[in-house]
């Protein structure tokens, strides 16, 4: 399809979203809202990913290091470095893509299909902004914050097999999870999740905000909007590794 | 005053709306009558900015919108209301927050003096005690009077109503043509309205335009179009043999 349509016309959205909003005060309200609704509503489902996943991964990585030569507490740190550098900000962020993002571009797409838009145009409101720019600040504040809570979430879930089950002793996962710890890597995982939440909020906002025709349009849009997010994640998440960690 | 240049839009190379050119006096209600597609909203959308004509001005009392860039049509627009075809409320505000929704976002009210705004409103299209229901939750009817609620919240100096009762029981459309034109007449509002229903016209037509396949084919006052000769003017007002036979 025509890419480079499609590209120049978001950096062009985006050129009308990204400004000082017409009304402040209403701005902030929004915002919470949003805060609201694309964040603390997704907060259940990450809890229940992170603590499964933690748990697995922890699982995973005991019986396939099992090797006399490996120290047990390899086990904790392995478990500990992939949920922190790549399962919360990425996965979470592509669990996020899924749940988000359909909203977003279902929400804007039917405000279209119902003239809701063209009335927010008429009244002299900038509509583009007025609908998109709040989601996409909600999603920088809040997604860093989900994916903080996943990361703990995560790691204890691996505590959770150590404890309860005899993949590997307690102690050792604590003293690997304790193992040379950077706070380099935090930052990393918070840099590469403050990126895909911008992905994710415009590009649901965009898809949404160019439906044309009719509900099952809105249905079509809402789907490209967790394809391309998603697509765009794992194509950002490779970019920035390069440049962050490389 | 809203006066229409020489507008020509274009879709996919069809000329949908050609060389209209019409003026719509301040404190009347203007209509634009046709049958459905000659290009009544097309023509509307044209004169509010949602579409780009291909050519032609539209002036709003002397400034001339088309030419202007965003920031100066944002200015204008905060003087205009729109009814919309299908209502077009807010779905996720109750009423009481889609009439406040412009006063919100364009005054400076406290908000007592907003909710009494707001309450004024509705009672005007009489509305009451309906504040805090959705959208989803009213009739066709109710939708269109809350939309006109909400067109009218912030003192419009122009009103753009299409197809105002589509839709409507015969009585509940001729309490909305009414309560159109009473607004219109009470604010000096420049009023433009859709329609292709013979009983608006007939009741509130101050100026009639006629669009016949993108065209104006006729202009004059309501009670012209009695005696009009246009022979597709009569064919659009007498439609049904009923009338026919009458006249
Ligand atoms: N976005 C668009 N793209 C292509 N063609 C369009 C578009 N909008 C309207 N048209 C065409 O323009 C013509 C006029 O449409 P318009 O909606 O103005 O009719 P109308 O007079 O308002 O009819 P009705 O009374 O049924 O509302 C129609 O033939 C329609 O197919
Ligand atoms: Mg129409």
């Amino acid at each position: 399809m025509n890419l480079f349509f499609h590209i120049g016309r978001y950096f062009e959205l985006m050129r009308r979203v990204i400004i000082i909003p017409q009304k402040a005060s209403f701005f902030r309200k929004q915002v919470i809202v949003e805060i609201d609704n694309l964040g603390l509503k997704s907060l259940g489902i990450v809890v229940i990913i992170s603590i499964f996943m933690g748990g697995v991964v922890t699982i995973q990585t005991a019986f396939n290091t099992d090797h006399p030569l490996l120290p047990i507490y390899a086990v904790g740190f392995a478990t500990r470095q992939s949920i922190i550098l790549e399962f919360s900000p990425t996965i979470i962020s592509l669990i996020l893509a899924g749940k988000v993002g359909s909203r977003i571009a279902s929400e804007i797409g039917s405000m279209r299909v119902t003239e809701q838009i063209d009335a927010l145009e008429v009244m002299g409101v900038n509509s583009a902004g007025f609908l998109i720019f709040p989601k996409i600040v909600a999603a920088l504040i809040i997604n860093p914050a989900l994916v903080i809570i996943s990361m703990f979430l995560g790691i204890w879930g691996g505590w959770l097999v150590s404890a309860f089950t005899d993949v590997l002793p307690l102690s050792h996962y604590m003293s690997g999870i304790m193992l040379e710890f950077s706070e380099y890597d935090i930052t990393y995982a918070l840099i590469k999740t403050v990126v895909f939440a911008f992905l994710i909020t415009s590009i649901s906002g965009y898809f949404g905000f160019y439906t044309k025709g009719g509900a099952l349009d809105v249905g079509h849009s809402s789907t490209k909007a967790v394809v391309f997010s998603s697509i765009f994640i794992i194509f950002f998440n490779l970019v920035l590794t390069q440049i962050l960690l490389a | 005053m809203i006066k229409v240049v020489d507008i020509w839009k274009y879709f996919d190379n069809n000329a949908i709306i050609k060389n209209v050119t019409a003026s719509f006096e301040k404190g009347k209600t203007n209509l634009i009558i046709g049958q459905s597609g000659s290009g009544k909203t097309v023509l509307l959308k044209c004169i509010v900015g949602l579409l780009e004509p291909d050519n032609g001005n539209v002036f709003y009392d002397e400034r001339n919108f088309t030419k202007m860039n965003i920031a100066d049509k944002q200015i204008v627009r905060k003087e205009l209301g729109m009814l919309f075809q299908g209502g077009a409320l807010f779905d996720s505000l109750n009423i009481e927050e889609n009439v406040m929704f412009p006063l919100n976002m364009f005054t400076k009210y406290t908000k007592e003096e907003k909710l009494e705004r707001v309450n004024f409103c509705l009672k005007r299209v009489n509305l009451g005690n309906i504040n805090h229901l959705y959208p989803s939750e009213l009739s066709g009817g109710m939708k269109k009077r809350a939309a006109i609620a909400r067109a009218i919240a912030n003192n419009p100096k122009y009103l753009f109503c299409d197809e105002p009762n589509s839709g409507l029981d015969p009585k509940t459309a001729i309490i909305i043509d009414n309560l159109i034109r009473e607004i219109t007449k009470e604010y000096n509002i420049t009023t433009i309205i859709n329609t292709h229903d013979m009983n608006s016209v007939m009741e509130i037509g101050d100026n009639v335009v006629f669009m016949y396949s993108g065209e104006v084919w006729w202009k004059g006052t309501r009670e012209d179009i009695l005696h009009s000769s246009n022979k597709e003017l009569n064919s659009f007002v007498y439609a049904s043999e009923l009338l026919k036979k009458l006249k």
